[in-house]
């Protein structure tokens, strides 16, 4: 039971910081329909950032505060890149993203160096929260959970309560008739990508303090976000914040179970054995395969559901 | 007419001198490791371990002539990047090739140098694999041309192991490594040699995860708290280790962690003060040894490059190319792994025999705790975190040495 409960709350809080990582690129894409590469990196700029100012001004500020720049360097990166390249289409634009991928992660090295730097927790947020049983559940955890929820209920707030955020839907499926009540719709589609990187600059400060900041954190959770996109639905926020709790409890309780082919036959009466023909694949573990499960699902759920959980994209 | 052809002899032969007096000078070494991606601290790290040395052996003169140069190949950590750099390497004229992280690198690098060497007589190039510690590249299959600095994961279990029976509260270990050779050699020694040594201690879980891909291993602490784990035997390195002991520590799981490479680049940092009394490493120094030999080495390489020198196998290595150098008076490689074969130096850990029955280095290993630095029998910290490595044990290097299966297959 205290397994069950503690893996239920890891995995639970490793979706929700899937989500955090995953919703702007989703908003970003409903939006403005750009796929856009770069977004983990600016996970990582906002990890680096929060470390940077976080010895300056202490966490909490920090916190706050390089969201807010991540999002001012994504507002640029669509106002004098991004943009230029729209009027070529979206593979021009894909490929723009996919580059400026590659430009941070070298900056990144080239201005805070190769190794991990000590982004350490904030005594505030140092120790454990409650125990369960016997096992402690780190105040940091929660802390990433709080965080998320909080802002989950923000951007869906701002998106259906408030004037920006209708014009902001409005621009998404009618540009051009908010163009003609006088917004500025490039502005709009500035303040979403700024936007949508300040979210991912959001989870860059929570992931970086949580897991580890160094110059290679983009490349590794690159994949996992677009798994997280395709399966919610391209574009649905509901779908992304779906899907990231799904692959993170689907994740956390694979590598718990020793389940393998070979002990499957084993309870149905087979008896396999090192002879058995292709015995290395019947052995293998879920735990062994579990990293590999959420690319399992992108490929079954493209196969069977290409719009995917809660998206809207018939195609 | 005969005249003119006498001189041109003449001058053709006084050029050849002076081409192989200048080769003669300078002997290249190719390192072919990460200096990108998620390992790429380590590499680095490792690149600069080897130029400080070159440096110190070339300013001491170590070779009696010839200097040593340091050329990187980055192979992001893939054995197919790494026949590509090989072939650069070879194409630029370079004998001799250094590689340590990663044995899936270092197996597809052995068997690329060995049929090179067959194919190419008069062409050879040596191979000195300083850190990848799978044992099959020293017994079913080991090779002339390849040389390892580094005690092999059987070595280093056996060290362990040894250390660790004595501990008698050790009832419950968890076994943790990154599935690939290397990781799946960890285990299964440590099954074997627990086996022997404590038949008593009861494997409470196994666990093999895809190399440098995980972020969270907060699901794995859960297993091995539920399976009430007091001790973790693990041959994870870079932020494999980074992340696990940091979960670790969140989830308050009370264990031991019995490492091979903890002191390495990135998890000092993650470890800080969670670490403090449980995390363990066998390896073959450790920079607070009993007289601080090499204390100048870690100053000098903190200064030039404000990072910590771990990688001793540096020092081994250039000292035995610099010995063989000198007792042939040659750099042909095919001379130098004759000369290599069965050579003792004296390195930072004390004596070095590199065995001539399958090119493996013999060598003392120290078993290090993370404690606070506190100036008297830990002087070094890692990483600035006021953290350094404690020596537990120094074992003799009687206690280690393996039987090895090795038929050399030597050229005629």
């Amino acid at each position: 039971m205290e397994f069950f409960v503690i893996s239920l709350l890891n995995g639970v809080s490793y979706g929700l910081l899937l989500f955090m990582l995953s919703s702007g690129l989703t908003l970003i894409f409903s939006m403005m329909g750009v796929l856009n590469f770069a977004h983990a990196s600016f996970y990582m700029l906002g990890a680096y950032f929060a470390y940077s100012l976080g010895l300056q001004v202490g966490f909490f500020p920090a916190l706050l505060l390089a969201p807010v720049l991540v999002g001012l360097v994504g507002a640029l990166v669509e106002r004098y890149g991004l943009r230029t390249v729209h009027k070529y289409g979206h593979v021009p634009e894909l490929l723009f993203t996919f580059g400026l991928a590659y430009l941070i992660e070298e900056s990144v090295k080239v201005v805070w160096g190769l190794p991990a730097v000590p982004f350490r927790v904030p005594a505030f947020l140092d120790g454990s929260l409650f125990t369960l049983y016997s096992t402690s559940f780190p105040k940091l955890r929660g802390f990433m959970m709080l965080v998320a929820l909080l802002m989950l209920l923000a951007v869906y707030l701002l998106l259906t309560r408030t004037r920006i955020g209708l014009v902001i839907q409005a621009s998404l499926s009618h540009p051009q008739t908010v163009e003609a009540l006088g917004h500025n719709v490039p502005r709009v589609f500035m303040l979403v990508f700024g936007g949508g990187c300040a979210l991912a600059g959001l989870a860059g400060v929570i992931g970086g303090v949580a897991f580890i900041t160094e110059p290679s954190m983009a490349a590794s959770v690159g994949p996992i976000v677009f798994v997280v996109a395709v399966v919610g639905g391209m574009g649905s926020l509901a779908g992304a914040f779906l899907a990231s709790i799904l692959i993170g409890v689907l994740q956390t309780f694979a590598i718990a179970l020793n389940w393998s082919l070979a002990g499957l036959f084993g309870t149905l009466g087979i008896a396999v054995s090192e002879q058995t023909p292709l015995y290395s694949v019947w052995k293998l573990q879920l735990s062994e395969v579990a990293p590999v499960l959420p690319y399992v699902l992108l490929v079954l759920m493209l196969i069977f559901r290409p719009k995917g959980l809660l998206g809207t994209r018939a195609d | 007419m005969m005249h003119f052809n006498v001189r041109a002899a003449a001058v053709a032969a006084a050029l050849v001198s002076i081409s192989s007096l200048a080769q003669a000078q300078t002997v290249k070494l190719a390192l072919i490791d990460p200096q990108s991606g998620l390992m790429a601290p380590v590499g680095i790290n490792q690149l600069n371990s080897w130029r400080y040395i070159a440096d110190l052996a070339n300013q001491k003169n170590w070779a009696g002539g010839p200097k040593f140069e340091i050329v990187g190949f980055d192979n992001k950590l893939s054995p197919q990047e790494s026949l590509n750099a090989l072939k650069q390497a070879i194409d630029q004229g370079i004998r001799y090739i250094l590689q340590g992280n990663g044995s899936s690198v270092a197996l597809a690098l052995q068997d690329a140098v060995q049929k090179h060497n067959e194919r190419n007589p008069g062409k050879e190039i040596i191979f000195l694999n300083y850190a990848a510690v799978d044992p099959d590249m020293t017994n079913s299959k080991c090779t002339y041309w390849h040389f390892r600095l580094d005690a092999n994961a059987d070595m280093k279990m056996e060290a362990l192991t040894t250390y660790l029976a004595k501990d008698k509260n050790i009832k419950n270990v968890y076994l943790l490594n990154q599935n690939y050779s290397f990781g799946q050699a960890v285990a299964k020694a440590a099954k074997e040699y627990l086996a022997r040594k404590r038949p008593d201690i009861k494997i409470v879980g196994e666990d093999l995860h895809p190399l440098a891909q995980l972020k969270d291993f907060a699901p794995y602490v859960a297993k091995m708290k539920a399976a009430g784990t007091d001790t973790v035997i693990t041959g994870n390195w870079g932020s494999d280790l980074a992340l696990l002991i940091k979960a670790a520590k969140d989830a308050g799981l009370n264990a031991n962690f019995y490492t091979y490479y903890a002191a390495t680049t990135g998890v000092p940092t993650a470890m800080g003060a969670a670490g403090e009394d449980k995390v363990k490493y066998v390896g073959y120094w450790n920079a607070n040894n009993e007289k601080f030999v090499g204390g100048d080495v870690v100053e000098g390489y903190q200064k030039k490059y404000k990072d910590d020198y771990y990688t001793m196998a540096t020092y081994t290595g250039i000292a035995m190319l610099a010995k063989a150098f000198k007792e042939t008076k040659s750099t042909d490689p095919v001379k130098v792994a004759a000369a290599l074969e069965g050579m003792k130096v004296q390195s930072l850990n004390g004596e070095v025999e590199m065995r001539k029955t399958d090119h493996q280095a013999l060598q003392p290993l120290y078993i290090a705790k993370w404690v606070k630095v506190n100036g008297k029998d830990v002087k070094y910290d890692q990483e600035k975190t006021g953290y350094g490595w404690k020596t537990e044990a120094l074992l003799p290097t009687y206690i280690a040495t393996q039987p090895t299966s090795c038929v050399m297959q030597r050229p005629k």
